[in-house]
């Protein structure tokens, strides 16, 4: 029986700040009741990953970005058809869109946790500022573990374009 | 045949064209390729930027740790280095291949043939297919699994199923879907449960069903326009990998056996432990990748491929009836000893995820796979060598201990490495057929890209980051000024700055 909740964090924990997705799991797996929350992790998103959202109210995503601009984002996203030429790992939303594809139907509400990285060097550890990212992004999703419900993560979404996430970092 | 263009006599007074990185492969590359005055290669290379600092890696730490630590090397294939690295410490511990328990050595085939099969179904469905069934020259949009998914539903369905079939092959015989701990020094540390067992058996039927249906499509594909088929890209190679005893295909444990482009034998039943007596790495100024060798033949013509094109190539039999047959059909479509073919790539690796399937099927009914005796025990060594057949061609691990278990030498030589000079050579053949000229244009990045992507290398291992996969090429007059360039973003929207 799967639970309600997936939250993904995907990146390898030996190139630096990829991290960040699995570290972000540690966090929730330490402080949080799992008891409708599952942790998944892998390298990075591949096709079969699709069959993971099934039976799910809410996903979330987590990945180390370079291009955020900011200490970390947060996002609703949207099945859309991945026209670039990808790698061997597929963005969430062309995951999305298998999903749809393969079942025929609406994939669950997907959510995007992206936290700025700098450096993916294998065999580095997480670089300082990287560090800083990701306390800043556990305490921002702290507050979504603690009211699982899509209107709420929908605002907060909303918030973030509205403020950015230095404020609403800051108001959590 | 192409050799010519790799180092141009007065490169200073060519034009250069840099696609960086090449996409839908793993990791960053870059094709760099010069033009003289009249706008024709004249010198092509393929680099590959982020390929090093495994040995570092892996060197200060203990051995025990390994076959969990290199699995970190590679997001695409990780069961490969866990195997290759196990396959060391066994000797590092005085176990050779066959003091291993029966069933540890069937348990780590079973992983090793999940993780093949997986690996496979994901190149083919995912990466290649798009090319294979819109054809190379299509719509930007189509080449991609979701246009896969929307018009060959059937097939597109099938290959996630595939997939995830062989990650649940790992996940059981692992303990864990990624960073498992299956394969320890000596052995394994699980067996199957009963359960786990027949959890495995219920789709193994449909899975050898799809996988035959595969192989039956892309023989299709392949014969369909043959001449094409068997000229793109196409160049005549030597070929290495490990057979087993009696010659059949082994992706597992066998001997190093290498042939030339005519078929003729030139290494065979070679102890893998001894492979630096046979080949030798080259290192070329330009790039961090080596470009291995067989020492008897030297630089110049020692140069060989590895991967399902290499293993279907050089065995004699395969010990499985479907992959057999697909096999001797696939030897049949030429009228050579040997399949030079590089889109031919795509078929042989079908005919090895048949393989795969079938020999899922006939370990998952053996029941040596749910033994408790997993772990043998022997004398502490200071040196280990592990090689195996991962997903794209041979690959070795060979470590030195101290008295204290730590590793103090490590080296690598992965599948890409080898395939190396033969990835060079096909971007060089591709080069000199189809880039005429001062403009760019996607089709044209999109036949170096085809060349590259049959190899199926892995450029970066594991490394991936939101926003950091764009595409540039860029043409460069030998004066340094860029006169054409296009950039295609990680959405796939393409820009082109003059």
């Amino acid at each position: 029986m799967s639970k309600p909740v997936l939250v993904f964090g995907y990146g390898n924990l030996s190139r630096g700040d990829d991290a960040l997705g699995p570290l972000l799991l540690e966090f929730i797996e330490a402080k949080f009741d799992l008891t409708s929350i599952e942790i998944l992790t892998d390298f990075q998103l591949q096709i079969e990953h699709a069959l993971d959202m099934e039976n799910r109210s809410l996903v979330l995503f987590v990945d180390a970005s370079v291009s955020c601009r900011e200490a970390f984002d947060f996002a609703r996203l949207q099945p859309a058809m991945d026209k670039s030429y990808t790698t061997h790992a597929m963005s969430p939303s062309a995951l999305m869109q298998v999903y749809r594809q393969i079942n025929k139907q609406s994939p669950p509400p997907c959510f995007l946790l992206s936290i700025k990285a700098e450096n993916m060097e294998l065999g580095e550890g997480l670089s300082p500022q990287a560090l800083i990212h990701l306390n800043q992004a556990c305490q921002f999703v702290g507050g979504m573990m603690h009211n699982l419900s899509l209107d709420f993560w929908i605002r907060q979404a909303d918030e973030m374009r509205q403020i950015g996430c230095e404020r609403l970092y800051a108001c959590s | 045949m192409y050799e010519h263009l790799e180092t141009a006599e007065t490169p200073e007074n060519l034009k250069r064209v840099v696609v960086d990185p090449v996409s839908r492969v793993e990791g960053h590359g870059k094709v760099t390729l010069l033009l003289d005055a009249d706008n024709k290669v004249k010198q092509a290379r393929l680099h590959i930027v982020e390929f090093r600092g495994f040995e570092r890696f892996i060197q200060g730490r203990p051995y025990w740790e390994l076959p969990v630590l290199v699995q970190r090397l590679c997001g695409i294939c990780p069961v490969s280095h866990h195997l290759a690295a196990a396959k060391a410490i066994d000797q590092l511990v005085g176990v050779d291949p066959e003091n291993l328990p029966s069933s540890a050595d069937k348990l780590r085939r079973l992983l090793h043939f999940g993780q093949v099969l997986q690996s496979h179904a994901l190149h083919f469905f995912h990466l290649s297919s798009p090319d294979l069934l819109f054809g190379f020259e299509s719509d930007i949009s189509k080449r991609n699994i979701i246009a896969v998914l929307n018009e060959y539903p059937d097939i597109g369905v099938q290959g996630v199923k595939l997939r995830k079939y062989g990650q649940e092959v790992i996940r059981m015989v692992s303990g864990k879907r990624v960073h498992g701990t299956g394969a320890i020094a000596g052995g394994m540390n699980k067996s199957l449960t009963k359960a786990e067992r027949d959890y495995l058996l219920q789709d193994i039927d449909q899975m050898i069903a799809w996988a035959d249906a595969s192989v039956a499509l892309i023989k299709k594909v392949h014969c369909s326009n043959l001449p094409y088929y068997d000229d793109f890209a196409t160049i005549r190679s030597n070929y290495l990998g490990l057979t087993r005893s009696d010659g059949a295909l082994e992706l597992y444990h066998g001997g190093i056996r290498a042939k030339n482009d005519k078929g003729e034998t030139i290494i065979d039943h070679v102890d893998y432990c001894q492979y630096n007596r046979y080949i030798h790495e080259e290192v070329r100024s330009w790039t961090y990748m080596k470009f291995p060798y067989l020492l008897s033949l030297g630089q110049e013509n020692g140069w060989y491929r590895v991967g399902p094109l290499a293993r279907v190539n050089n065995c004699d039999y395969i010990n499985t009836p479907m992959a057999e047959t697909a096999r001797l059909e696939f030897k049949a479509h030429s009228a050579e000893a040997m399949v030079h073919s590089t889109l031919a790539f795509h078929w042989a690796r079908l005919i090895e995820a048949l393989h795969c399937a079938e020999s899922i099927k006939t370990l998952l009914n053996d029941p040596e796979i749910m033994g408790h005796d997993l772990v043998a025990q022997g004398e502490k060594r200071y040196e280990g060598i592990g090689v195996i057949e991962a997903p794209r061609g041979t690959l070795f691990h060979h470590y030195q201990v101290d008295e204290n278990d730590i590793v103090t030498k490590a080296n690598l030589i992965v599948s890409t490495t080898s395939n190396n000079m033969a990835m060079n050579e096909s971007v060089r053949q591709v080069a000199a057929e189809y880039l005429s000229g001062q403009e760019l244009t996607e089709p044209l990045l999109n036949n170096l890209e085809v060349a590259i992507r049959a190899y199926d290398p892995c450029l970066s291992c594991a490394t991936h980051a939101v926003g950091k996969m764009p595409l540039q090429l860029e043409l460069v007059s030998a004066e340094g000024k860029v006169i054409d360039k296009l950039i295609k973003h990680s959405d796939g929207i393409i820009e082109r700055h003059v």
